[in-house]
């Protein structure tokens, strides 16, 4: 399918879907590191995402979708997820700004602006064990198969691939950032929830082209 | 788990709602969150300070709103921040034309929040800036100096700063105050007995008997190290030892001396502990020039206590000494 709004709309309903089924796996991972309310918190952000584009359409172009759901997750979610995502997905619109589809660049500055986003407001650099390695990771999945020429259905797929790849990573790493750096090397060993809920949420934007 | 309470998810609106009940001359609800304002406006052209962050660690900040202190507060779920817009009515109750400063513990999600709403403001055209506090060096080397925990030298921080506004310092004159302060404060707690959330049924670690958790936050997190329970004079001296090394402080020095309960100690057992504190400075050749003895910044119901302890130039003094009105902390 093409990269439009209704393209949008459907990722952003089937992230409130993923944050409801994983609920339990990301509050988890958090106790383990955090303070164990991930699940709980991005459940209700996306649900309040996916509430809104029931009741209407949101918005002529994916920019605007983003605009709208990043202004909610920020007012919903809490704590600090809900500033990154809400950061994300404000500089990805942005970036996106009057364009009424997506194709492969599209995509890749999609990826490029939301990391960028979360870098600015967070703090963290690649490998401090946050968020930030799977979009990083996301990115230049993403960018290595739209250089080498790849469709848009695939350039998304890499990306999503990439954030998997990027939330595994963390698995290893000590903790730099957030309330998992407390634990110094006792983090190790455990994945990074929101890494991990990052590679779901762009698990979701694939499957969203996917279906 | 034993609590006061009605329904868990209802805690902090219940608690938000008693506390301006019972201060209902000096506090008022605003907005549609848990935000709470002095009752009486400030004085045209002077800044609002505005302390806020996750509820739990009561009488923080609500009950520090009044004049000499914050302008107003605001509390968010139990540990988590208030989101931009609970912060955002707040600053449009409470500013008086000189802009906000925000005063957060350094948290990610409370600095998120609070930058996210200091954004906002400056595009409604109200100056806004934050003064992060970090003055938990409980961590020790766990951590780098920019990432460590603000605890209850908050409370320092917002008295100081609260002030400083009263007597009308501009913005940027109250940024450089509290890096002052932040530069000049540190702290460091031990837990005996971890806190248990409203939300959850168990506390959120286990200690044994004769074990203690050094380095403890006001989360019930983890601390540094987990050790044998000491005396109250050996916690004193491990917790002054670590503090006034970081602090490098020296006998020619004003210290104030904050001893803070972290919500399960009575008040009784902070007062010897603060015996221990005094005797132990004393022996070091120290002299106490100003001290507070009480639980002001707590982690719910968590046994044990920190220390703070704030080396105060001669403005820093006279600003600790200024005249303060709020339901906790009353002096003429």
């Amino acid at each position: 399918m093409t990269l439009n709004a209704e393209w949008a709309a459907r990722w952003l309903v089937a992230a409130g879907d993923v944050c409801d089924r994983d609920r339990a796996y990301l509050s988890e991972l958090d106790r383990l590191i955090g303070d164990g309310d991930h699940g709980e918190n991005l459940a209700r952000g996306f649900g309040a995402v996916r509430g809104q584009l029931l009741s209407s359409p949101g918005g002529e172009t994916p920019a605007e979708l983003f605009r709208t759901a990043a202004h909610t997750l920020i007012s919903t979610v809490g704590g600090a997820s809900g500033p990154l995502y809400g950061t994300a997905l404000m500089r990805a619109a942005e970036a996106l700004q009057g364009r009424s589809v997506l194709d492969t660049q599209g995509v890749v500055d999609l990826i490029g602006a939301a990391a960028e986003g979360i870098a600015a407001r967070g703090g963290a650099e690649a490998g401090d064990k946050t968020m930030l390695d799977a979009w990083l990771a996301a990115q230049a999945e993403a960018q290595a198969v739209q250089v080498a020429g790849g469709s848009v259905e695939e350039v998304i797929e890499a990306a999503a691939r990439g954030a998997a790849a990027g939330a595994e990573a963390t698995e290893p790493m000590v903790a730099k950032r957030g309330r998992a750096s407390y634990l110094g090397e006792r983090s190790r060993g455990h994945r990074d929830p929101g890494a991990a809920s990052s590679a779901l949420l762009l698990e979701a934007a694939a499957a969203a082209v996917r279906s | 788990m034993k609590k006061l309470m009605n329904d868990p998810r209802a805690v902090t609106e219940q608690a938000v709602a008693g506390f301006v009940r019972a201060h209902g001359a000096r506090l008022r609800r605003v907005g549609t969150g848990y935000g709470v304002a002095r009752a009486e406006p400030l004085l045209p052209g002077t800044v609002a300070v505005i302390g806020g962050g996750g509820s739990g660690h009561e009488p923080l900040h609500v009950g520090f709103v009044g004049s000499g202190a914050l302008a107003g507060a605001v509390p968010g779920e139990i540990f988590s921040a208030p989101t931009p817009e609970s912060i955002l009515e707040v600053v449009q109750a409470t500013h008086a034309g000189a802009g906000v400063l925000f005063v957060v513990g350094n948290y990610s999600g409370d600095r998120f929040n609070f930058e996210l709403a200091a954004e906002r403001c400056i595009a409604l055209g109200i100056p806004a800036r934050l003064v992060v506090v970090s003055d938990d060096v409980g961590l020790g080397s766990l951590i780098p100096a920019d990432r460590r925990r603000g605890i209850a030298g908050m409370l320092v921080a917002l008295k100081i700063l609260g002030a400083a506004a009263e007597r009308g310092d501009d913005l940027e004159t109250l940024v450089d105050i509290g890096e002052r302060i932040n530069t000049n404060l540190a702290s460091m707690g031990v837990g005996l007995r971890a806190g248990t959330s409203p939300l959850a049924d168990v506390a959120s670690f286990d200690l044994g008997e004769d074990e203690m958790e050094v380095g403890i936050g006001i989360h019930g997190e983890l601390g540094r190290d987990r050790v044998p329970r000491g005396r109250a004079d050996e916690i004193a001296e491990l917790l002054l030892t670590e503090i006034l090394a970081e602090l490098g402080a020296t006998p020619a020095d004003t210290l104030l001396v904050f001893v803070n309960g972290m919500g399960g100690t009575p008040p009784g057992e902070l007062a010897l502990f603060f015996d221990s504190v005094a005797r132990d400075l004393e022996g070091r050749g120290y002299v106490i020039g100003r001290s507070l003895v009480g639980a002001y910044v707590t982690a719910l119901d968590m046994q044990g206590v920190s220390v703070s302890i704030a080396r105060l130039d001669p403005e820093l003094l006279s600003l600790w000494d200024a005249p303060v009105d709020t339901p906790v902390l009353r002096a003429p």
